[in-house]
């Protein structure tokens, strides 16, 4: 017979009072680990998005800077465009490993009917468009066969959803323009995979906007001179230079009154759950109080009880904890829709992403938590008198 | 010569209790000695319970002297006094008071873990034998008659073989058979064991079987012919 064994024991006599308050544990942690797994999962879904953008800068036409993140990202919104001289002004910057030109044009397609037509994203490139993306592979066909040809590369969705394959032709509403299909890609897990990707010249000549260009990607040889570049720029007229760190700072900030919401309610549901802890053993060392008393008279000391009252919320803790823990591993996917229903800008990938570690670090916080939660109750059984307890009852 | 185990001089307790009415005993000179069966008799309210309290370091006394095993233990802190109760001292009470949670034999395995001996298991069943429960060892407080559950209590308070056992009315919850079953018992471990016992009772035949009777009355010890519980 040990304190644990005792604690256990007396658990076991309110079940349902228990078992409330595992309960109010195990969603107070499944709260705090679906929060903190998100607040990754975002991370790094917005990391992986950036990342696989493969340029450090893009340099656009002037405009709001919300509107150029979400340019790099989604690859739509409000099209501004500049011209290329900017391009050829920059091209031969020795700071510059690689960059690639763009334009992007968005066509709507009214076919499926009134209200039910879809845009489609066309972006003219260059060559260099690849060297920025080398994990761009193609599942079939190729490269453009000439710098103006007519001629299409499918991102991996839009060929699935036009259901083309190479040598198929696709057609361009507003402009009456067949286009023959030369390549698909495969997926990458990107905006690029509902893109439709045209010769950076044909695009210019088909759109009616020669000598234009949405955006440069840039990638520099060493990420440490990107500040300077960018102030190097700065004084170009008409355009902006965004960084893919600022784009980062502004999708974070998007979130980030979601992300306090978020924690605010975990927060609480936290706080909620140590009360009711408290609650549950300060009432049930009450009930015991002639118990304690005797086991005082028995030889108990001071700690042995508080021992014994410590580890009763210790275990509340630890299966709370445990559940709570499995509650937020099993639940993800349906946290995850809530989630990607309610932000602005999804990262693709997995938004909640409960790594080993945020488990581990939620289940020893519940634990703390039940040591704390604890204390009180403990203390309060801990210092009763053996004769004044053991009499209270009389 | 016999052993001096408890030796009270002028001891005075004073202290409220929760419902306010004051428990006391005043200037109680008493002397108990190794193998002693005592039983402190007086009507309700005349101190007994304090007394046994005061005796058995289950609190500090207000004032006087109390000397237990040859120590002063008069101003001891309650970490002295847990180690006495540990060691030497043992306590049935009126309703038993057994851990509802625990079966009988856990119960009387309690005082082995809070004294940091090693927990015998065969020693705790071989205690419930003694005092008749061998068949019993498995059961909840709750599925035990009053008389099994004070066996069980006793039990328990031999676990860590103490010297002096304290009852408070043990049988005041019994019926007369189990009663007199339990005082039999006593009797039984006072002469085998050597156990001292300081009993409080209400019920005169069951008193007169202890070895010397203390009376109370109003906190204070008197002597017999002015007691009226055998008037």
């Amino acid at each position: 017979m040990k304190a644990l064994g005792i604690a256990y024991k007396n658990l076991k006599r309110k079940k349902i009072r228990t078992g409330l308050t595992i309960g109010g544990v195990a969603i107070a942690v499944a709260v705090l680990v679906s929060l903190l797994g998100f607040d990754a999962g975002y991370q790094r879904g917005l990391d992986n998005d950036i990342d696989k953008l493969g340029y450090h800068l893009l340099v656009t036409a002037k405009g709001c800077p919300y509107e150029a993140a979400t340019l790099m990202l989604k690859g739509g919104g409000g099209l501004r465009y500049m011209n290329d001289d900017v391009y050829k002004q920059i091209i031969n910057d020795p700071r510059i490993d690689k960059i690639t030109p763009q334009l992007v044009a968005s066509v709507y397609n009214q076919e499926g009917g009134e209200g039910r037509g879809t845009f489609a994203l066309y972006m003219g490139i260059e060559k260099s468009y690849l060297e920025l993306k080398p994990w761009s592979r193609f599942k079939s066909g190729g490269w453009f066969t000439n710098p103006d040809a007519d001629e299409a590369i499918m991102g991996y969705e839009a060929a699935e959803v036009e259901q083309r394959s190479v040598g198929d032709k696709i057609f361009i509403p507003r402009q009456d323009k067949v286009l023959t299909v030369v390549g698909i890609f495969e997926r990458t897990g990107t905006q690029d995979d509902g893109m439709i990707f045209i010769p950076l010249a044909s695009a210019q000549r088909i759109f009616e906007l020669p000598g234009k260009l949405t955006g440069i990607g840039i990638k520099l040889k060493n990420i440490q001179t990107i500040a300077q570049f960018e102030e190097d720029l700065y004084n170009v007229p008409g355009i902006q230079v965004v960084s893919l760190a600022q784009v980062r700072g502004t999708i974070l900030n998007l979130v980030s009154s979601a992300r306090v919401m978020a924690s605010s309610v975990a927060l609480i549901a936290i706080f909620i759950a140590i009360i009711g802890v408290t609650n549950t053993i300060l009432m049930s060392v009450f009930e015991r109080t002639r118990e304690i008393g005797v086991m005082k008279a028995l030889g108990a000391s001071a700690i042995d009880i508080f021992k014994i009252i410590w580890f009763e919320t210790i275990l509340i803790c630890f299966f709370g904890g445990a559940a709570g823990v499995a509650l937020a591993f099993f639940g993800s996917n349906v946290v995850e829709q809530v989630i990607r229903h309610t932000l602005p800008y999804a990262p693709a990938g997995r938004l909640v992403f409960i790594r080993p570690s945020i488990l581990g670090l939620s289940f020893v916080a519940t634990l703390i938590m039940g040591l704390i939660a604890g204390t009180y109750p403990a203390l309060r059984a801990s210092l009763m008198k053996p004769i004044e307890a053991i009499r209270s009852g009389e | 010569m016999k052993e001096c185990i408890i030796k009270a001089e002028k001891l005075t307790k004073i202290y409220a209790l929760p419902a306010e009415k004051i428990q006391a005993v005043k200037d109680i000179d008493l002397e108990i000695y190794a193998g002693d069966f005592i039983a402190i008799m007086g009507p309700s309210g005349s101190g007994k319970t304090t007394l046994l309290d005061s005796l058995g370091c289950l609190g500090k006394i207000t004032s006087g002297k109390l000397t237990v095993l040859g120590k002063d233990v008069s101003q001891a802190n309650e970490s002295r006094l847990v180690s006495l109760r540990r060691r030497f001292i043992s306590f049935v009470f009126q309703d038993f008071l057994l851990i509802p949670t625990l079966t009988a034999l856990e119960n009387v395995e309690l005082p082995l873990y809070f004294a940091r001996t090693k927990q015998d298991r065969r020693q705790a069943v071989e205690l419930l034998k003694k005092v008749g429960l061998g068949q019993r060892i498995n059961h909840l407080p709750k599925e035990l008659s009053g008389g099994e559950k004070q066996r069980v209590a006793i039990a328990r308070a031999l676990a860590t073989s103490p010297k002096v056992l304290f009852a408070d009315e043990p049988t005041g919850n019994l019926d007369t058979k189990s009663s007199q079953e339990i005082f039999d018992l006593f009797r039984k471990l006072g002469k085998e064991d050597n156990l001292t016992l300081v009993v409080t009772t209400h019920n005169p035949k069951l008193g007169l079987q202890a070895d010397s009777i203390v009376y109370l009355k109003d906190g204070r010890i008197i002597p017999k012919e002015q007691s009226s519980l055998f008037q």
